[in-house]
C-alpha cells in the first residue's frame, strides 16, 4: 500500500510543520497572558489613580509589544505550508477551516490591531477609561484569535459537525455550533489559554525576581509578583481542571493517544497512572510494548482520569491493535477492512460518475446513509493501512509518554512555585529569599518547555492522523520534492534563529532599562 | 467627518513619531513581511491546487484520484 507514498517527504513535511508551529508557539502564550496581566495592572491604576501602577503597566506593555511584534505573522507560514506541503489536506478540510479562520481574520485581527494602537499611542491622548477599555479589548482580541485556530485544531482531533461530500472530496460544515462548541474544542481552548496565563505569569515573576536580585525597582517588582502570582495561580488551577477535561475527551475520541500517553500496553480495569517511569526496550514481537525498568504507579488513577471512575476499563495498545470483544473494541484489521470498503466505494463512484449514472447514484447514496457512514466512512483513513504492519498506526509512544509526564510534572511544580510566590509576596518576605528568587528566574524557561511539551503530546500522540481516523499524514501531503521541503526547513531554522536572537536581545535590553525608562 | 479623519491620522502619525523601541520593532516586522510574502510565498510556497488546476472540479478530481490510489 505504501509504495505510492514518499515517506521521506512526509517526515520532512511533518518536521517542517512542527518546527514552524513550535516556533510560532514561543510567542503566542506570552501575548495571550501578558495582555490580560497588563489590563489588570492598568485597571488597578485607573481605580487607585496611583502613578506607580501606571509605570508598572507601561513597562509590561512594552514587553508585551516586543513579544507581539517579533511573533506577529509567524503563524502565516503555517498557512503557506497548508497550501504547498499539505494541499490535499487543505482541500479535504477546506470548508471546515474556512469559517473559523475567516472569523479570526475579520473579527479578532482587526479588533486587536485597532486597539493595540490606542493602547500604545493613546496615553494622555484619550481618556483613562477609553484607554483601559482598549487594553482590555486588545486582550480579548488576542484571546479570540487563539479561539478560532484552536477550534480548527480540535476539529482535526475530533471531527464533528461536518459531512463529507464525495463529489468534491471536501468536508462541509453541517452545524457551526457542533464544530465550535464540541467538548474537545472547549477543553482545548480553555486548557491552552489558561496555561498561556501561567506562562505569562511565570515570565512576570522571573523578570521581577531579577530586579529584586539586582536590588533595584523594588516596589515595581514586589507589586508585579503579587499580580503575577494571583493571576498565575488562577491560571494553573484552571489548567489542571481543563487538563482533566481534555484527558476525558482524549479517552473518548483518541484512545490510542490516551494509551500512548501512559504507554499502556494491556488494557485493564482500575488502571494505574505512572507517577514516575523510565521506558526500556521495545518488544520486537509486540508493536507498542515497552518494558519499564523503573515504574512508580498510582493505582486506579488512570481509570479515574479517563472517566472519573476508578473502575473504568482503559484499553491498552494491544486491545486497540487486536480488538477486544468484551469491551466492544474493533481490531485495527477490521477498521482497515471497513476503511478500504469506503475508499473503494469513493473510487468506484468517481469512475461511474460519467459512465454509469445508475451505479453512481447508488454509490453516492451510501455517503448520505448515516449507518453506512458510521460503519464504513468513519474508518476511511484506516483503509490505507490494509495489510500493513500495525506499528504504522501507532504514534511515537516514547515521545508521547515523556512529553505528557514531563508536562504534568512541570504543571504541579508551577503550582507550588506560584503558591509560594503569592504567600511570600503578600507577606512581603520574598525579597529576602534569594534562593527562591533564582528559582523564579529559572522557572520561566521551564514554562516554555511545558507549553511546547503540551503540543507535542497532543500532536505526536495523534499520529498518523492529520484528521482523526479519516486522513493519515501519508495521504495529506502534496506530491512535491522532499528536497524542496528540506531547503525551506533549513531556511526557516536560520531565519527563526536570527529572529529569536533579535527578540532576546531587544527584550533583555528593555528589561535592563527597567520601568523608569521603558519606552514604546 | 473630515476633522475626525484628520484627528485619527495625527493620532497615528504622532504615535509612530514618538516611538523609541517600537521603531526597531517595525523594521523587524517589515523585513519579516518582505521575507514572507516576497520570497517565501512567491518562490517556495505556491498554492499548488490553485496553481496546477483551473477549476474546483479539476481540483476535486485530482484529490479524489490521489485519495483512492491504492491497490
Amino acid at each position: 500500500m505504501f509504495q505510492n507514498f514518499d515517506i521521506s517527504l512526509v517526515d520532512w513535511s511533518r518536521g517542517q510543520f512542527a518546527l514552524t508551529a513550535l516556533y510560532h508557539w514561543l510567542f503566542v502564550p506570552l501575548t495571550l497572558g501578558l495582555s490580560v496581566i497588563v489590563a489588570i495592572m492598568e485597571t488597578i491604576y485607573v481605580k487607585t489613580g496611583n502613578k506607580a501602577w501606571k509605570k508598572i503597566t507601561k513597562f509590561w506593555m512594552t514587553i508585551f509589544g516586543i513579544n507581539f511584534a517579533i511573533g506577529v505573522a509567524t503563524g502565516i507560514i503555517l498557512e503557506f505550508e497548508f497550501g504547498t506541503n499539505w494541499s490535499k489536506y487543505s482541500w479535504f478540510v477546506g470548508d471546515i477551516f474556512g469559517a473559523p479562520l475567516a472569523i479570526e481574520g475579520i473579527l479578532a485581527f482587526f479588533m486587536e490591531s485597532t486597539f493595540i494602537a490606542v493602547m500604545f499611542f493613546g496615553w494622555e491622548k484619550v481618556s483613562k477609561k477609553f484607554h483601559l477599555a482598549s487594553t482590555w479589548l486588545t486582550a480579548l482580541g488576542s484571546n479570540l484569535s487563539a479561539l478560532w485556530i484552536l477550534i480548527a485544531n480540535a476539529w482535526m482531533q475530533n471531527p464533528t459537525g461536518m459531512h463529507f461530500n464525495p463529489d468534491t472530496a471536501r468536508n462541509e460544515m453541517v452545524n457551526f455550533f457542533d464544530v465550535a462548541l464540541s467538548p474537545t474544542a472547549i477543553n482545548k481552548f480553555l486548557h491552552t489559554v489558561s496555561q498561556a496565563y501561567v506562562l505569562a505569569s511565570l515570565v512576570v515573576l522571573a523578570i521581577s525576581a531579577w530586579f529584586l536580585l539586582k536590588n533595584r525597582d523594588i516596589l515595581f517588582a514586589k507589586r508585579s509578583i503579587v499580580v503575577g502570582s494571583v493571576f498565575g495561580l488562577i491560571g494553573i488551577l484552571l489548567t489542571i481542571y481543563t487538563g482533566d477535561g481534555s484527558a476525558q475527551q482524549v479517552f473518548k475520541t483518541q484512545p490510542m493517544k490516551f494509551a500512548s500517553m501512559e504507554a499502556l500496553y494491556e488494557g485493564q480495569d482500575h488502571a494505574p497512572l505512572i507517577a514516575f517511569g523510565i521506558t526500556g526496550s521495545l518488544d520486537e514481537n509486540n508493536p507498542g510494548k515497552y518494558s519499564f525498568p523503573v515504574r512508580i504507579e498510582v493505582p486506579g488513577m488512570l481509570s479515574y482520569l479517563s472517566s472519573h471512575d476508578a473502575n473504568t476499563f482503559v484499553p491498552g495498545i494491544k486491545d486497540l491493535i487486536n480488538g477486544n470483544k468484551e469491551h466492544n473494541i474493533l481490531s485495527l484489521a477490521e477498521k482497515e477492512e471497513r476503511g478500504y470498503v469506503a475508499i473503494m466505494t469513493l473510487k468506484e463512484m468517481k469512475e461511474a460518475r460519467d459512465t454509469d449514472p445508475g451505479k453512481y447514484k447508488e454509490l453516492r447514496a451510501k455517503f448520505e446513509d448515516p449507518q453506512w457512514i458510521k460503519d464504513y466512512f468513519a474508518y476511511f483513513g484506516y483503509g490505507y493501512y490494509k495489510g500493513e504492519n500495525p506499528a504504522k498506526l501507532l504514534p511515537n509512544i516514547v515521545m508521547t509518554f515523556y512529553s505528557f509526564h514531563l508536562m504534568v510534572l512541570l504543571g504541579f511544580f508551577f503550582l507550588l512555585v506560584l503558591l509560594l510566590a503569592l504567600i511570600w509576596g503578600v507577606k512581603d518576605r520574598i525579597a529576602g529569599k534569594k534562593w527562591f528568587l533564582w528559582v523564579l528566574v529559572w522557572t520561566a524557561p521551564l514554562a516554555y518547555v511545558a507549553t511546547e511539551l503540551g503540543w507535542i503530546t497532543a500532536e505526536v500522540g495523534r499520529q498518523p492522523w492529520v484528521v482523526q481516523d479519516l486522513m493519515p499524514n501519508v495521504t495529506a501531503v502534496s506530491n512535491i520534492s522532499a528536497i524542496t521541503v528540506q531547503v525551506t526547513f533549513w531556511l526557516f531554522t536560520l531565519t527563526f534563529t536570527i529572529l529569536a536572537i533579535a527578540e532576546i536581545k531587544i527584550m533583555f535590553k528593555q528589561i535592563k532599562l527597567g520601568p523608569k525608562d521603558g519606552g514604546q | 467627518m473630515r476633522n475626525f479623519l484628520i484627528k485619527v491620522f495625527r493620532f497615528y502619525y504622532n504615535g509612530f513619531r514618538s516611538m523609541t523601541v517600537g521603531r526597531k520593532l517595525w523594521v523587524i516586522i517589515l523585513i519579516k513581511f518582505f521575507f514572507m510574502f516576497a520570497i517565501l510565498k512567491l518562490f517556495f510556497f505556491p498554492d499548488l491546487l490553485k496553481k496546477n488546476f483551473s477549476s474546483d472540479r479539476e481540483r476535486s478530481n485530482y484529490v479524489i484520484e490521489s485519495l483512492t490510489q491504492i491497490k
